[in-house]
């Protein structure tokens, strides 16, 4: 089998059917939404070349930097929950008894699609029959809020299913880090003298700073084109209090038939995560030097 | 019009992988039809893409291949290849193929906005022909202009509807209100019912042309059909007074609660589930939704022989007509430009249409493009009463959704929301308006 391995041919054998398929359905695809960008297109007709008139129109459309706040905002919940998680994780970690039953409680969110998921909190949030106005009406709120068409309450709203739903998957990788530093580091602190807090903050923290480094980055990648839950929840509504950039590309590339304009701003998303991507590196590996081991 | 929106996510995300397994299906079966073929004729294959799969339109799926049953029978010489899609993927696909060129023979589009791209990039044929001989006059007065660019056509109608205003008739009689016939009485119905802690009507204005249903008929009942067809067909401008006055009867409208509430954040679904389950007393919806109403099983019978119609109350001083209603043509046929059995897709096209309307409204409840008789079918009395309304009209306004061009629509649908989440005025409402419409120009 080593042989086999060894031989470059078969390697390059193995590798071609992933190598063709990214090609094919990521990178390809990539490349041409940049030069769709380029175009006036309704995605029928024929194309018209008009330069970076689209990247021109972007940046005065109101519209989409509204989704583009609405997007900022659920990066910024979305990094602070990662605290929550973390102190979660934490707790489970720290061997207290059914830690296991509560990973796996947490998990479950995960394993559901997001339509599912959907739907679950419309029907908790439906204005008369949900769970929540139920109960809010219960205890003697006459009006209780409309959490889907109020326009100052419906991103928030839909924040919560959104870190919901992520929970568990940021409370396993955690919890998996956390297993994995020495039991002796742990000990020797304790022989020293050293709080259980101190113990979190001073040894656990800094021994896991890599994972919880990548955690962050996927956090925002993951908000910056977060698409799904709002397109079935709200579609982006009402009247755009809840649009991100995913949706409010969607819209203008299948709804209003721009494809050209849709793709401008399909890539330009592309290239502003690699940027907050890249800066986020940067920022914690600055950090990183800092840290005393 | 888009009926099913809760599902077109899990749609639209399951159609790349079923994308590329659909198509092969019936190779089979066009080998064997070979055999049946008597030579003379070149044997041809014509590929229909249509969008009610068994699953989920169990009876459109059936007269579908009864039909196309029967032609392949009369032409031995014709196979039929068939693609069958969800509403949703059915979209997103023609769109994909329609770039590439691929389009198939005969396929099925929507009127107005929707059919301009793919007439402005010449991939559809016109079917004047097959209208002259005769089809013209089966056709409802209105509806094949819905798929006329430039005049010529090009699309035939498969469906027609309008919008009534369904209300339950118990919960009228419980609240001793009667059927509003102007606008004035409709606002005290609404105020009676809300005094009684009922709620008058169910609207899921998340899905947006459900409110827009609403500011169309008080703009017709106020400044009569032309008001808004002329702003829209830029003969006339939006920020009409009349206009203005239908946005402002709207916000009137939310001010007596008229709508269930959070109406801004649900879905036409759930709406329709509020009225369903007798949860509010009215609720205005296309006639598709008839088979609900009427012969569904699934629904209660109780609640089915409760449901009413009436129609959109007039307006006091208003130019409306009580007789106009909003409504238009859903899917037609259309024939590829540049097919290469055209000829064999335009005689199956004609066929069709006219099997499509003698079969339709009593096996699926579709009301059909083509004029039903309503002395021959055998139907529950709410929807002959219906089709007779429907011979009746004296104005089919078209969708004002379906009507403009996708952008100018999109903007219309976001200030239908915000216009019923009261976040602009009337007069902010109209202005937008105006100004989509002439950036289009």
């Amino acid at each position: 089998m080593n042989k086999i391995m060894s031989d470059k041919k078969i390697i390059a054998l193995y590798t071609l059917p992933a190598l063709i398929l990214l090609l094919v359905l990521i990178y390809v695809p990539i490349v041409l939404t940049g030069y769709y960008g380029l175009m006036e297109w309704d995605g029928i007709g024929p194309m018209t070349f008009i330069g970076l008139d689209n990247y021109k129109t972007l940046i005065s459309d109101s519209l989409f930097w509204n989704s583009a706040y609405h997007s900022l905002l659920l990066a910024i919940f979305s990094v602070l929950s990662l605290i929550i998680y973390l102190a979660i994780s934490l707790v489970l970690a720290s061997q207290i008894k059914g830690a296991d039953v509560f990973r796996k409680i947490y998990l479950i969110p995960m394993l559901l699609s997001s339509v599912a998921i959907a739907q679950l909190w419309m029907r908790i949030y439906h204005p008369s029959n949900g769970v929540m106005n139920r109960f809010l009406t219960s205890i003697g709120i006459e009006n209780p809020p409309l959490w889907l068409s109020d326009t100052s309450l419906v991103l928030f709203a839909i924040f919560v299913p959104i870190l919901w739903q992520y929970a568990g998957f940021y409370i396993i990788i955690y919890y998996a880090a956390l297993r994995n530093i020495p039991n002796e580091l742990v000990e020797a602190a304790r022989i020293d003298g050293a709080t259980p807090f101190q113990i979190a903050y001073k040894i656990k923290l800094p021994l896991v700073s890599g994972i919880i480094k990548v955690t962050i980055v996927l956090a925002v990648i993951g908000s910056l084109k977060y698409f799904d839950l709002i397109y079935v929840m709200t579609d982006g509504g009402p009247n755009g209090a809840s649009e991100v950039m995913a949706s409010y590309m969607y819209k203008l590339a299948f709804r209003t038939n721009d494809f050209g304009y849709g793709s401008a701003i399909g890539f330009f998303l592309l290239l502003l995560i690699l940027l907050v991507t890249y800066f986020i590196r940067k920022l914690t590996t600055s950090r990183e030097d800092n840290v005393q081991y | 019009m888009k009926k099913k929106p809760l599902t077109s996510l899990a749609l639209v995300l399951t159609s790349l992988g079923v994308l590329s397994a659909c198509g092969s299906t019936n190779d089979t079966d066009s080998e064997v039809n070979l055999n049946h073929s008597d030579g003379t004729r070149e044997d041809v294959t014509i590929e229909f893409m249509h969008l009610w799969p068994q699953g989920s339109s169990a009876d459109h799926n059936r007269i579908v291949n009864q039909i196309i049953d029967e032609f392949e029978s009369m032409h031995p010489h014709v196979t039929i290849e068939l693609e069958v899609l969800e509403n949703e993927q059915y979209k997103n696909k023609l769109q994909v193929i329609s770039s590439s060129n691929q389009l198939p023979d005969v396929g099925m589009t929507w009127p107005a906005g929707f059919l301009e791209p793919y007439v402005n990039g010449e991939l559809f044929a016109p079917l004047d022909t097959i209208l002259d001989d005769g089809l013209r006059d089966e056709f409802v007065a209105g509806t094949v202009e819905a798929y006329e660019i430039d005049g010529n056509t090009y699309a035939l109608p498969l469906e027609l509807n309008i919008a009534p205003v369904f209300y339950n008739k118990a919960i009228f009689e419980e609240n001793d209100v009667d059927v509003p016939e102007t606008y004035d009485d409709f606002l005290n119905v609404i105020d009676r019912l809300v005094d009684n802690g009922v709620t008058p009507i169910a609207l899921g204005n998340r899905d947006r042309w459900t409110g827009s249903l609403w500011y169309m008929y008080l703009a017709d009942r106020i400044g009569g059909s032309d008001a808004l067809n002329s702003a829209i067909d830029r003969s006339g401008e939006f920020t009409d007074e009349r206009l203005i006055d239908a946005a402002d009867k709207i916000q009137e409208m939310v001010a007596h609660d008229a709508f269930v509430a959070g109406y801004n954040g649900l879905s036409d679904q759930e709406a329709k589930s509020e009225f369903m389950n007798n949860n509010a007393a009215m609720y205005l919806i296309g006639s598709w939704d008839l088979p609900n109403f009427t012969t569904n099983e699934e629904v209660p019978q109780d609640f089915r022989e409760n449901v009413g119609f009436f129609k959109f109350p007039e307006v006091k001083g208003g130019d409306g007509d009580i007789n106009s209603w909003v409504g238009g043509a859903g899917v037609g046929l259309f024939v590829a430009e540049n097919s290469d059995v055209k000829e064999e897709a335009k005689e199956f096209v004609s066929y069709f249409i006219r099997e499509w309307g003698k079969h339709s409204v009593e096996d699926a409840g579709v009301i059909p493009g083509t004029q039903v008789n309503t002395d021959e079918v055998d139907l529950p009395d709410l929807f002959i009463d219906v089709l007779d309304e429907l011979n009746n009209a004296s104005n089919i306004t078209l969708f004002a959704d379906v009507q403009m061009s996708a952008s100018v629509a999109e903007t219309h649908l976001n200030m239908i929301q915000s216009l019923f989440g009261n976040d602009v005025t009337p007069e902010e409402f109209t202005e937008a308006h105006e100004q989509a419409l002439s950036d289009e120009d």
